[in-house]
């Protein structure tokens, strides 16, 4: 555990220091400070907007920062041969896979949070300068806590993105990592179409490969409650736990595949 | 010698000048560069259902963006200086952007005003207005304000009582709506709709609307109506002047001249007078006016009709 720990941390202070991340982060909180003035060109779905833009900016930046740098998390060690160094330490490599997604999980914690802390504070601003009429026409306060559950499960998701893009580049290239990654969280929002699929075609053949698909691949669209959140409408306990639950057992799977595929892989 | 080299005062001089060269430059060049006129802006993805698909997880941020371009494409057109106003692009706007956001209110109220609008303030087009809050009906039946807003584009617009009280009828039928729809709706079936009905529903929309957007526009349906009542008086002014002289006047000042009317009459906007056809004896709002224009029910009692 320790030397997960140890490992996990290392991951933690290197993406803290780098540049991209810091600025992929700081480009999301300046969109979402930047939404007040967007606000103004919206006939009065003012806070709508805000939360919308907030809520898909910290989703679609964390998703980046998780794709590209989950990719790299065991690639950048193997291509610099600082692998070989790091196994010769008492850290086995199912343990080094471990704390290599650990500790990308946690920054990607931390940064979805300081986008959650930005994205209220502009809501805040815009709350403590609304009219009571305006506020009256808010479908949901606009300080909404139900919000923080969208932002969970955009964690939930981001973990799972991590988790794929971990596993993948266990066996291939970066570029081919990238785009079965994409590939992935392109076709997770698709589920549904998936499921449904004998409703526009005829063979079931396809049918069946297709809801086969469908059971195979991560359910993405059922960790996306943002337009639930936005309009003010509570979300199942149920959804929440289920679907979290479904995304902790593939993250679990998609990482021990990744230490299994790693452990077997020769690094000479 | 190792080490970063230094910036010098020289460095940070050029830096300056060429930044605010370049912003001279652009303020300058923004008033000589003619630019051409850029065609007719396309839709290239046309299908609500594919963009959805293809806005993945984004759906309702999109949904913003077409909202955006919805508001801007109305009021780009209404403010244009084209003798045609086209407003054909409404609709399908709308459609995309309650498409990827099923639940988004206003886009349907207030979008089924833009729609509805008398041509050429609006597209005139009460059928697409009918349709889009059909769809906002199918999506969430438990609103009566959608309901109540369809019987309103049937009695204002297409002036139908009889469709709008069933509209008003359905909407009293959803469980916490106001007890004022089913008396509207009475008065709308057995009067077959007068001023008082009318002056009712946007009284009550206006005082029940959820947003400035839609108040607004219910304040502009009272003063159509107030303009409509002072038309209606003043034509049988006009009608007398004619019965007198055999003519009808040229202007209002020729019948403040007669002792007709105290003054210049102005429409409720406080702005304009009300035209005067010097010909037909017709009296309008001024086309400036944000009152017009009006829904003339061909009711007026002008000598030429």
């Amino acid at each position: 555990m320790r030397a997960i720990s140890v490992v996990a941390f290392g991951v933690f202070r290197d993406s803290i220091r780098d540049r991209i991340a810091y600025g992929l982060v700081f480009f999301a909180v300046m969109l979402i400070a930047a939404s007040i003035l967007l606000a103004q060109l919206t006939a009065g779905q003012d806070v709508k907007i805000i939360k919308d833009l907030g809520l898909a900016a910290s989703s679609v930046i964390g998703v980046f920062i998780a794709i590209f740098f989950g990719i790299g998390l065991v690639t950048k060690e193997v291509e610099r041969r600082s692998i070989y160094s790091l196994l010769s330490k008492p850290v086995t490599r199912s343990q080094f896979v471990v704390g290599k997604y650990l500790g990308l999980a946690l920054t990607l914690l931390i940064n979805l949070a300081m986008m959650a802390v930005a994205l209220y504070a502009v809501l805040a601003y815009f709350d403590w300068t609304a009219t009571p009429g305006l506020r009256a026409s808010w479908e949901a306060p606009a300080l909404d806590p139900r919000m923080l559950t969208a932002f969970g499960l955009i964690g939930v998701e981001l973990m799972l993105i991590t988790a794929t893009a971990l596993f993948f580049s266990t066996f291939s290239s970066p570029f081919l990592s990238v785009a079965l990654t994409a590939g992935v969280y392109v076709i997770g929002h698709f589920s549904e179409d998936l499921k449904h699929i004998d409703t526009i075609v005829k063979s079931p053949a396809l049918a069946g490969v297709a809801r086969g698909v469908y059971y195979i691949m991560p359910n993405l669209a059922s960790l996306d409650i943002k337009s639930e959140v936005v309009h003010g409408q509570s979300v199942a306990a149920l959804h929440m736990v289920s679907a979290s639950a479904t995304s902790g057992l593939f993250i679990a799977l998609l990482v021990l595949g990744a230490t299994i595929v790693f452990s077997r892989r020769d690094l000479k | 010698m190792t080490g970063r080299p230094r910036t010098t005062s020289r460095t940070w001089f050029a830096l300056v000048f060429l930044a605010v060269a370049a912003v001279a430059s652009q303020v300058v060049a923004e008033g000589a560069i003619q630019r051409e006129t850029v065609g007719p802006t396309v839709d290239w993805i046309q299908s609500p259902q594919l963009m959805r698909r293809l806005a993945l997880s984004f759906d309702t941020l999109l949904a913003d963006v077409y909202w955006i371009r919805s508001v801007q494409y109305y009021g780009d057109t209404k403010l244009s200086n084209e003798k045609k106003k086209e407003y054909d692009r409404l609709f399908p706007l709308l459609d995309m952007t309650t498409t990827l956001d099923p639940r988004f209110n206003i886009a349907y109220r207030f979008g089924a005003i833009l729609l509805s609008e008398g041509y050429p303030n609006g597209a005139g087009n009460t059928k697409q207005a009918i349709a889009l809050l059909e769809k906002a009906i199918n999506e969430m039946p438990e609103k009566w304000q959608y309901l109540h807003d369809a019987g309103f584009v049937e009695y204002w617009w297409n002036k139908d009582p009889s469709a709008a009280a069933k509209w008003l009828l359905r909407a009293a039928d959803v469980p916490g709506s106001p007890s004022w729809l089913r008396p509207v709706a009475a008065g709308m079936l057995a009067e077959g709709g007068d001023e008082r009905t009318a002056r009712a529903l946007w009284t009550e929309l206006e005082a029940t609307a959820e947003h400035d957007w839609l108040r607004q526009a219910a304040r502009r349906g009272l003063m159509q109506l107030d303009a409509e009542a002072v038309i209606a008086q003043l034509q049988p002014i006009v009608n007398k002047f004619h019965d007198t002289t055999g003519r009808f006047p040229a202007s209002w000042q020729e019948m403040v001249g007669a002792r007709l009317l105290p003054g210049i009459p102005l429409d409720p906007s406080g702005r304009w007078p009300y035209t005067l056809d010097p010909a037909s004896g017709a009296i309008d709002v001024d086309r400036e006016s944000p009152v017009f224009p009006l829904r003339r029910s061909g009711k007026m009692p002008t000598l030429a009709q």
